[in-house]
């Protein structure tokens, strides 16, 4: 149990790791880390590499948004496998939607009763 | 442009400023990155696991984890607490699902004051619509690729 | 008269007969805090929105110059105003009731002395005797003009400043007014510099080189020497940028490393304060330091000769997005207590 929260950590901490560097290193604003990140997943999904990942960290490699590019591209992946063609436009968001649709209502309620304050 | 004062060409200033600034504290921001990055998925792990022991499957069970951590970086947003954290963990809270909602919370509440439609609703995805873009397009792209293998064999 | 390539000389030498300064809640916690005039706790003032919260600390910066030297707004000539916002809108707003002839300018953060120039030209010239000249920003307005939406859980680089929240404004007279009151004596309005930078996070080496060749330029000009004025004033290089000013200046023979300070450098404790990085920006932070404890310690003759360079960097997000550099002007004016 400990080891599997220990292996979850280092995952998720080693892929922040990057990230962090690469902010700091290049100059790549957060909002293209996230977009760098996402596109990742789904390539490293494809190449059969980021199962390993999962297998190996769980939620320290679902949790990162790269977790959401394995999510939409295991989608896919598995919608054409039973549904064929149309599973390719079907299988991304179907597998996120959860997560799209948390994101909308949470984000329209936490506007609603939150105020911009200053840093 | 008389720019003889300098005797430098774009390149060499570039340069000079760059040897010029003071760098990053970059040991440090990663180690608050894999700090933060790494709980922040632990407390995903803690809530897959506990749904799973109690007789959710877990598929289910991983989905409501997702949409818990959606909610507590929201959550977080509203109370003015996600940026504070931000500004120490960097990467580490911008990189987890938890960062994701914090850049659909942040600009819905600040562009509130120009109204509920043209300004919370329109601009609700200004950093994170670009995430959804490339990460569907992507996925559409393997998807492609996936489906002529599938046929060719 | 214009004396060498740039600099004007102005022989009716208009009188600064007084200045005016608002800060927010964090610049009036800063070092300098005792020394503006009205310090407000509330980042909003009261108001709803950021924009119309920055409007106010215009506004109110305004009515309070008003009040010091007891003049009715019909008695203003002209008012010159600037602000960061798209369409200078704290600017339009503030002096939408004020019925006083408007001009607004935009030079980034180096408004508050573009506008010092062209009043104190007027009224050289007889144009106008009493001319009002002002400037504002605000932190979270311009947050959201220029960079992320403020809960956004993200890291500032060192090199990043902090935008003031503030306002200050200062009224140009004749000479013939008996108060006493500093002149002003020659006025190097700069070319636009752009040496390539096109970090947004990293302003400061991007306006640095105008203010350099603005510097020089004037010192050429004039015939004088660094150690001529008592202090080199500039508005918000912050750290870095006042570094590559002193060097860039070096390199060219002249050192003002003895008698330069940055408003930026000065207004917040950017030793100690890990949000501020490098220091204050801002149209309001040349604003409200000079108008605030500068023109103070002018009179009070601590010091009597001032040369005062407001850098402001011309970009918009939309032309760095489309991959353009920042084009960086500097303006200077000489202020002196004595007329020789």
């Amino acid at each position: 149990m400990l080891m599997e929260y220990l292996k979850v950590f280092l995952t998720g901490g080693i892929i922040c790791s990057i990230a962090q560097v690469l902010i700091d290193k290049t100059k790549i604003t957060p909002a293209r880390i996230l977009v760098l990140f996402v596109s990742l997943g789904v390539v490293f999904t494809g190449l059969g590499l980021y199962q390993h990942i999962v297998d190996f960290g769980k939620s320290g490699a679902t949790v990162p948004i790269s977790g959401f590019g394995y999510s939409l591209a295991t989608g896919v992946k598995e919608a054409i496998d039973e549904k064929g063609f149309i599973g390719i436009f079907t299988g991304g968001v179907t597998a996120t939607s959860a997560g799209i649709a948390a994101a909308v209502i949470f984000g329209f309620l936490g506007a609603l009763i939150a105020k911009p304050k200053a840093k | 442009m008389d720019t003889n004062k300098f005797n430098m060409t774009k390149e060499e200033y570039k340069e000079y400023v760059d040897k010029k600034s003071e760098n990053s504290p970059i040991l440090k921001n990663v180690l608050l990155a894999f700090l933060v990055g790494g709980i922040i998925c632990i407390i995903g792990q803690v809530v897959t696991n506990c749904l799973i022991a109690k007789n959710i499957d877990e598929k289910t069970a991983k989905t409501f984890s997702t949409v818990f951590l959606i909610f507590l970086g929201a959550f977080l947003t509203s109370f003015n607490l996600y940026s504070k954290l931000g500004k120490y963990a960097g990467a580490g809270s911008v990189v987890p699902i938890t960062g994701f909602s914090n850049s659909i919370v942040a600009p819905a509440i600040e562009y509130k004051a120009e109204g509920y439609i043209l300004g919370l609703g329109s601009n609700m995805f200004k950093i994170a619509g670009p995430v959804l873009v490339y990460g569907i397009f992507c996925s559409f792209i393997y998807g492609v690729i996936y489906y002529v293998i599938t046929m060719i064999r | 008269m214009k004396i060498g390539k740039q600099t004007l000389k102005l022989e009716n030498t208009p009188k600064l007969l007084e200045t005016s300064s608002s800060v927010g809640p964090k610049e009036a916690d800063g070092p300098l805090g005792n020394y503006f005039d009205i310090k407000v706790n509330d980042i909003f003032f009261g108001e709803k929105t950021f924009e119309k919260a920055e409007t106010k600390f215009l506004t109110t910066a305004i009515n309070n110059l008003l009040q010091k030297v007891s003049l009715q707004n019909d008695k203003i000539d002209y008012i010159f105003s600037g602000d960061l916002l798209n369409q200078c809108i704290a600017s339009a707003y503030s002096v939408r009731d004020l019925e006083i002839p408007f001009f607004g300018l935009y030079g980034a953060c180096s408004t508050y002395v573009e506008g010092m120039i062209l009043a104190s030209i007027l009224v050289n010239s007889g144009m106008g005797e009493k001319i009002i000249y002002s400037a504002s920003s605000h932190f979270c307005s311009s947050e959201r003009q220029f960079r992320m939406p403020l809960e956004h859980g993200n890291q500032r680089p060192p090199s990043a400043q902090y935008t003031v929240t503030g306002a200050g404004c200062g009224l140009i007279t004749t000479s013939k007014i008996e108060k006493k009151a500093p002149f002003i004596t020659y006025v190097t309005p700069g070319k636009i510099v752009d040496l390539g930078i096109n970090d947004m996070a990293n302003m400061g080496a991007a306006m640095a080189p105008a203010a350099v060749m603005t510097i020089l330029t004037h010192l050429e000009d004039t015939g004088r020497k660094p150690e001529y004025y008592d202090a080199i004033i500039t508005g918000d290089l912050g750290n870095e940028g006042s570094e590559i000013l002193i060097d860039l200046c070096k390199k060219n023979g002249v050192d003002i490393s003895k008698v330069h300070t940055d408003c930026g450098k000065e207004i917040f404790d950017t030793i100690n304060d890990r949000d501020v990085n490098s220091g204050g920006s801002g149209c309001g932070c040349i604003a409200s330091v000079f108008s605030g404890y500068f023109y103070q310690k002018m009179k009070e003759q601590k010091i009597n000769k001032v040369l005062l360079v407001a850098t402001g960097a011309l970009m918009s997000p939309i032309s760095i997005n489309q991959g353009e550099s920042i084009p960086s002007i500097a303006h200077a004016v000489a202020i002196e207590n004595e007329v020789n």
